[in-house]
């Protein structure tokens, strides 16, 4: 008994003296303002910034080599705080979110054939080039749901559809997109075009009834081509983002019917 | 050295850590949905599982077995490897950060891992010698990377599959860990063959 008490004693104690010797002989002091930007970092690991995972982003902030703000998932306060850690003026960042420009659900956008092959968009695309007629509307197989890491984007009738106050504007979306049509748009602005269709309108009529068709009516109603809300890319609306439009009446005198306020929140159309 | 071979094929193919004994299930389903991280791994539990072995077999025979305190052994054997991974994880930051940085993360996830004091209870159990003990580790741990490996290839290819939603995940990764357990008692006997064969 009393040998059994002293010999777990005596390792205990050997491993308590080895562990105290390594700790100050060995261990590697690192610079504890890695730890302090780690905890004011988002912890989302999104990868978002370009580096792998929020411990990554403060160590090349603390090395220098990464630029302050470079976090979507934080934001302007985020910002804030690494400054004040670092020592050096923050500069503002907008909160961006992800956005699908596309509106075209089941019942409006005609599928030329019938996909029942592995449910991933970028698969689909590259089978024929796709079931949907329109090759830049959305296929709605949950490519950007399966990478978002904060589960915002939702797929409801053969569309994908960003959460607003989910998104942390990581980006990842954008890239797994094989159309090609998710961007990343200010929070602020609330009226955007939902679709990337820049043919002419009889060829976008074709395969969809809520596509683009060029009229330029929504410029026509936002103070003309000097106010600069929209912007044109062949017969395409665009939105322009440094000077978002507000007027909602826009989105109720677009005769396609593409233009939304606010989907991420579905109090569009 | 036909002992060491049929030491080493027992050890990873019939009598595998974690598809015959079912040791170390944890890191299996945990770390296995990536091949790097399985490789990562692996890596941790050679390291560990060697490191874990020679410590214990030096306590058992040095300390407990003179004094006769075999009843205790469980308790010393996991107070050792825990300080000695701790110990590693410090030294192998200061001496070879590349490495550390390769396998830092799961060092302590397998900290007192079933599999790592398993290995040191069949040794205590089979009273071996001190090298004999080393290389039974050693085969151990490779038998856990390959069934880690295996493991982690076929669920990259299943992230691909579209089951129905009672499956999807740990459900469907448990049914697989199953079948190569399965495909695993196939080769049982063969150490018994190959001590006939040579």
């Amino acid at each position: 008994m009393v040998v059994a008490v002293l010999s777990i004693a005596f390792i205990g104690f050997a491993a308590a003296v080895l562990l105290a010797f390594a700790d100050k002989f060995l261990s590697v002091r690192e610079d504890p303002r890695i730890g302090l930007i780690t905890a004011a970092l988002p912890g989302a690991n999104c990868g978002g910034c370009g580096f792998p995972g929020c411990d990554g982003y403060a160590r090349a902030l603390v090395a220098g080599t990464a630029p302050n703000g470079a976090c979507a998932a934080g934001g302007g306060e985020c910002a804030k705080a690494v400054a004040e850690i670092l020592g050096v003026a923050a500069t503002a960042t907008e909160k961006r979110v992800a956005l699908v420009k596309c509106c075209g659900s089941r019942s409006e956008a005609i599928r030329i054939g019938d996909y029942n092959g592995i449910c991933d968009c970028n698969v689909a695309a590259a089978t024929a080039g796709g079931d949907k007629g329109c090759v830049y509307g959305c296929l709605g197989y949950g490519a950007c749901a399966n990478v978002c890491p904060k589960g915002a984007i939702s797929i409801s009738d053969g569309l994908a559809k960003v959460d607003k106050r989910l998104c942390i504007g990581c980006g990842k979306c954008v890239s797994a997109c094989p159309r090609r049509i998710i961007a990343l748009v200010p929070a602020s602005a609330s009226i955007h075009v939902l679709c990337s269709n820049p043919e002419k309108g009889p060829e976008v009529r074709k395969v969809c009834g809520v596509g683009c068709i060029g009229c330029r009516l929504c410029e026509r109603n936002s103070g003309g081509k000097e106010a600069g809300h929209f912007e044109f890319a062949g017969f395409l609306a665009k939105v322009n983002y440094s000077n978002p439009p507000f007027d909602s009446q826009i989105v109720s005198k677009c005769p396609a019917k593409c233009i939304s306020e606010d989907p991420h929140t579905g109090s569009g159309h | 050295m036909s002992y060491y071979l049929i030491l080493l094929v027992g050890a990873v193919l019939v009598n595998n850590f974690v598809l015959s004994r079912f040791l170390g299930c944890c890191p299996f389903l945990g770390v296995s949905k990536r091949m790097d991280t399985a490789l990562g791994m692996s890596g941790a539990v050679v390291f560990v599982m060697v490191a874990a072995s020679a410590v214990t077999w030096c306590i058992d025979n040095w300390i407990l077995k003179p004094n006769g305190l075999e009843y205790i052994h469980t308790l010393a054997f996991i107070l050792v490897i825990a300080s000695l991974v701790q110990f590693i994880d410090i030294a192998m930051k200061r001496f070879l950060p590349p490495l550390h940085a390769a396998l830092g993360i799961f060092l302590p996830l397998i900290t007192t891992n079933c599999a790592v004091l398993g290995v040191a209870e069949l040794n205590f159990k089979g009273e071996t010698g001190f090298f004999e003990s080393v290389f039974f580790a050693l085969a151990a741990a490779l038998g856990f990377g390959l069934a880690l490996v295996i493991f982690s290839g076929i669920r990259e290819k299943l992230e691909h599959a579209n089951p129905p939603r009672s499956f999807r995940g740990i459900a469907l990764a448990l049914v697989t860990g199953g079948l190569l357990a399965l495909a695993f008692m196939g080769f049982s006997g063969l150490d018994k063959g190959l001590e006939r064969a040579l």
